[in-house]
């Protein structure tokens, strides 16, 4: 009894109390980036490729060719109840497969179960292939020639090394026709752009007359004519190397003996992962998580790269930021330093407060309603007129959903500033004033410096809460798929109009909007890991910033 | 430097026409002060009145917190306020550069004369009257910044100042703060590198390179180790030949040490003001007796 007590007395159970929720936390967190991190990296990792033989209901026989994705434990009275009593006693237990098989176009479903007592041995065949394709996802087979035209030029155990050589080639024209499709013809389309937006604005012009109207509009227009002749040229370089690129072809079987044709223009990559060593696998992996980090989605965002989503958000961050800590630092220091203590400051405190606990989408919803549809609608009546009834401003946009999430995170800014300023020791702010400074060269010249490591907090905190936030973002600007980046060439160079790709949104349209979505679901993980490691980089940048400006003025700040 | 010497000679003349007019103006007055302080030992004939403080009142809201306060600051002498914690004795020196402005609930009646202007007159910029009474507080502040923008720091406020007249003026200030020595190999480090003594003479350094004609001294060595305070009161001796000091302690040996006036007050109320010697080898006051020999406070 007493000894009980004493143990009770001595604070030891709150210790382990204590001790056990740290430790709960740490298992919690580390287990959920564990899971993130494995499941998102391995998928980079070349699988093995199997091959099968498979007994179908009916007593037909398949050969099936693909990756192991993962395997699963059914009770015997399920399978029969599928359809297959031939398979299982009710008391069984059952392994089924997930076989990755690709071949979309052939075989319509690229991932199907298999079940264990119906396939026959698995092996693993040196020469099967997997081909990422530009379109219809992997295909896998065994490759058989390579054809140029119709002519065979490498048959057998040569196949693998002429393709490879022609790969290079129709990689090359493929970079070329992209790099002209994006500048070249992306130039004269701007310029394209500019002569019918000068026009309409000549057409709108109220204070010239007809015939100078019809003189400028023309002056504009013979520019057209030289363009269009630009782009003839263009165009037929374009066909040119879209003939050559389709050159050549490859020759392959499926598993089950089906002979198929693919052009070699359409070939991302090709690998053949049962025969590669240690360093080939490697290899082979950094090359697909770079193509991950640095490419553009494909096939739906379920293939290729998140590169726009990454420079998305990482662009809307750093404009947020722009805007929320000036604006949250003023308002900060005219509520702590200049106004009138009172009901009326106390009440405007609590609903800077409140600002930070209503709901996101409630911040998307007026985001929407006023920044877009108000704010843009009016700027684009303004500066615009040429493009109406096309919208510039007056649709969602980088602009806007940069603000929105900067009055999301307002609230964040000016409470941790008004609590850096109220640190700051009321005897350095009158050793100022005892100096004949004024209250604002005190401010300005000690105090604000004093506090800019709550500053620097605040703007943490807003980046963390801003980079994760998705749901305001879907009204105001973040789309699927941008066609371009925010930042090119032209003039402004930042366009603030135009929609981005944002990583939550993508982990979202990925994992739920997708149409295939055993593919995409590997792509869920790797995404999050690549959110969470950008938010974890964007926060360290500024907390050492944070640590070298406390570091200045370290016997005042703690 | 020739500046500076114009500058201060421009003062003194300055001084000396304030001077003139306050003795004029004053004669009443100063039969009033041996009145109401009751000390006939109290003789000033021989100083030069600097400050000037008449039916001072101060309110805290409703509570009264300096009760009809009249009081004299001779030029370049030390003026030392003792009396127990709360009062009032820092306050009345918060009035002389204004400092109370900063509380909302503080309203005061009465006048303080600087010279022959009233400082809370209307139109005075608070601003200039403060860098002319300089002041020096309990804890040691300094800015967040080097040593050297520590001290230059007043005159950054006034700009237009080239670097090479801030160089000198930081020099002087140190040597004049006795703190040259120790700190003129590191002046680009931070002022909060220095110990809790250098930090306090880094802020007389600050307060005298704006060379304000008084310096107010709020307990300077409380917060401060028995060496450093010995160095603060050499330096406040030192310094009293060019400033007009007005110092507030709780330690009545220390007032003894350094002070040339001394002003006993209580519970807001000046009970006796007289020169150190007479008020603490003759009081002529029992509640000043009852302090000075530690029966209370």
């Amino acid at each position: 009894m007493s000894k009980k007590q004493g143990w009770f007395k001595s604070g030891t159970p709150w210790i382990w109390l204590n001790g056990g929720a740290v430790a709960l936390s740490i298992v919690m967190v580390a287990g959920l980036l564990g899971l993130i991190a494995v499941r998102g990296l391995a998928h980079f990792w070349p699988a093995p490729i199997v091959q099968f033989d498979y007994t179908q209901r009916d007593g037909t026989q398949e050969v099936v060719m693909g990756e192991v994705v993962r395997s699963q434990t059914l009770a015997g009275t399920i399978v029969i109840d599928s359809g297959r009593p031939d398979l299982a006693q009710p008391d069984d237990l059952v392994t089924r497969f997930l076989i990755k098989r690709g071949n979309r176009d052939v075989t319509s479903r690229d991932f199907m179960w298999y079940l264990q007592p119906a396939m026959g041995e698995m092996s693993r065949p040196a020469d099967a292939v997997v081909i990422e394709r530009r379109e219809w996802g992997n295909f896998y087979g065994l490759p058989r020639a390579v054809l140029e035209g119709d002519v065979i030029v490498a048959e057998g155990d040569a196949v693998m090394v002429e393709l490879r050589n022609r790969m290079a080639r129709a990689l090359s024209i493929r970079d070329e026709i992209n790099k002209i499709e994006r500048s070249d013809i992306g130039d004269i389309n701007y310029r394209m752009e500019q002569i019918r937006l000068g026009s309409r604005r000549i057409a709108l012009n109220d204070r010239l007359s007809e015939e100078e109207k019809a003189a400028r509009v023309a002056e504009l227009e013979s520019g057209r004519q030289a363009l269009d002749d630009e782009y003839a040229v263009i165009q037929q370089r374009l066909d040119q190397l879209n003939v050559e690129a389709s050159r050549d072809t490859l020759l392959a079987l499926t598993a089950d003996g089906r002979e198929m044709r693919i052009s070699l223009r359409d070939i991302v990559r090709v690998t053949q992962p049962n025969q590669l060593s240690l360093f080939g696998k490697m290899a082979n992996y950094v090359d697909r998580f770079w193509e991950f980090m640095s490419g553009n989605p494909r096939e739906a965002n379920t293939e290729g790269g998140i590169f726009p989503a990454i420079f998305g958000t990482v662009t809307m961050v750093f404009i947020m930021s722009l805007v929320v800590t000036p604006f949250g630092v003023l308002a900060a220091i005219y509520l702590r330093e200049y106004a009138r203590q009172g009901p009326l400051l106390r009440a405007i405190r609590i609903s800077v407060y409140n600002l930070a606990g209503v709901p996101s989408i409630v911040y998307g919803v007026f985001g929407l309603g006023f920044f877009v549809y108000t704010i843009g609608g009016s700027i684009d009546q303004l500066f615009y007129p040429e493009s109406l009834p096309a919208p510039t401003f007056g649709t969602p946009g980088l602009m806007w959903a940069s603000l929105t999430l900067a009055l999301l995170t307002l609230p964040v800014v000016i409470v941790s500033t008004e609590e850096g300023l109220s640190r700051i020791p009321s005897t350095i702010r009158q050793g100022s004033l005892a100096l004949g400074a004024t209250k604002a060269e005190t401010l300005w010249r000690v105090v604000v410096p004093l506090a800019t490591p709550a500053m620097m907090t605040g703007m943490i905190l807003a980046i963390a809460r801003a980079a994760g936030e998705v749901a305001p973002l879907m009204l105001v600007g973040v789309v699927k798929l941008a066609p371009t980046l925010p930042v090119d060439s032209y003039f402004p160079f930042i366009h603030l109009d135009r929609k981005i790709m944002h990583l939550g949104f993508h982990i979202y349209d990925v994992g739920f909007q997708s149409p295939n979505a055993e593919a995409a679901r590997p792509l869920v993980y790797a995404t999050a890991l690549v959110l969470v490691g950008i938010i974890v980089v964007l926060n360290l940048t500024a907390i050492s910033i944070r640590n070298r400006l406390r570091e200045k003025y370290r016997a005042e700040s703690d | 430097m020739s500046e500076s010497s114009t500058s201060d000679t421009h003062r003194k003349q300055n001084g000396n026409d304030a001077m003139t007019s306050t003795e004029q103006s004053s004669h009443g007055f100063d039969a009033s002060q041996l009145r109401q302080s009751g000390a006939p030992q109290l003789n000033l004939a021989n100083e030069k009145l600097k400050m000037d403080v008449q039916h001072l009142n101060l309110f805290y809201g409703n509570d009264q917190a300096l009760k009809d306060i009249n009081l004299v600051i001779p030029e370049k002498k030390v003026t030392a306020f003792i009396g127990p914690s709360g009062c009032g004795k820092s306050t009345l020196l918060r009035c002389f550069n204004r400092m109370n402005d900063l509380v909302d609930i503080c309203r005061i009646e009465g006048k303080i004369m600087l010279d022959d202007k009233d400082i809370y007159a209307r139109g005075v910029d608070v601003a200039e009257l403060r860098r002319q009474i300089g002041m020096v507080f309990q804890k040691p502040n300094p800015f967040p910044k080097s040593i050297y923008e520590n001290v230059a720091y007043g005159l950054r406020l006034q700009g237009g100042k080239s670097k090479r007249v801030l160089d000198e003026v930081v020099e002087k200030s140190l040597r004049g703060a006795a703190l040259w020595d120790e700190v003129k190999d590191r002046l680009e480090d931070n002022a909060f590198g220095l110990s809790g003594g250098q930090q306090q003479r880094l802020v007389i350094a600050r307060a005298i390179a704006i060379e304000p004609e008084v310096i107010l001294l709020d307990e300077p060595a409380s917060a401060l180790d028995p060496i450093s305070t010995l160095k603060i009161e050499e330096l406040i001796n030192e310094l009293k030949d060019q400033y007009t000091i007005v110092i507030v302690t709780h330690n009545m040996q220390q007032a003894a040490r350094v002070s040339d006036y001394t002003a006993f007050m209580y519970m807001g109320e000046m009970v006796e003001y007289s020169d150190t010697d007479s008020l603490f080898t003759n009081p002529q006051k029992k509640r000043t007796e009852d302090y000075i020999t530690g029966r209370y406070g």
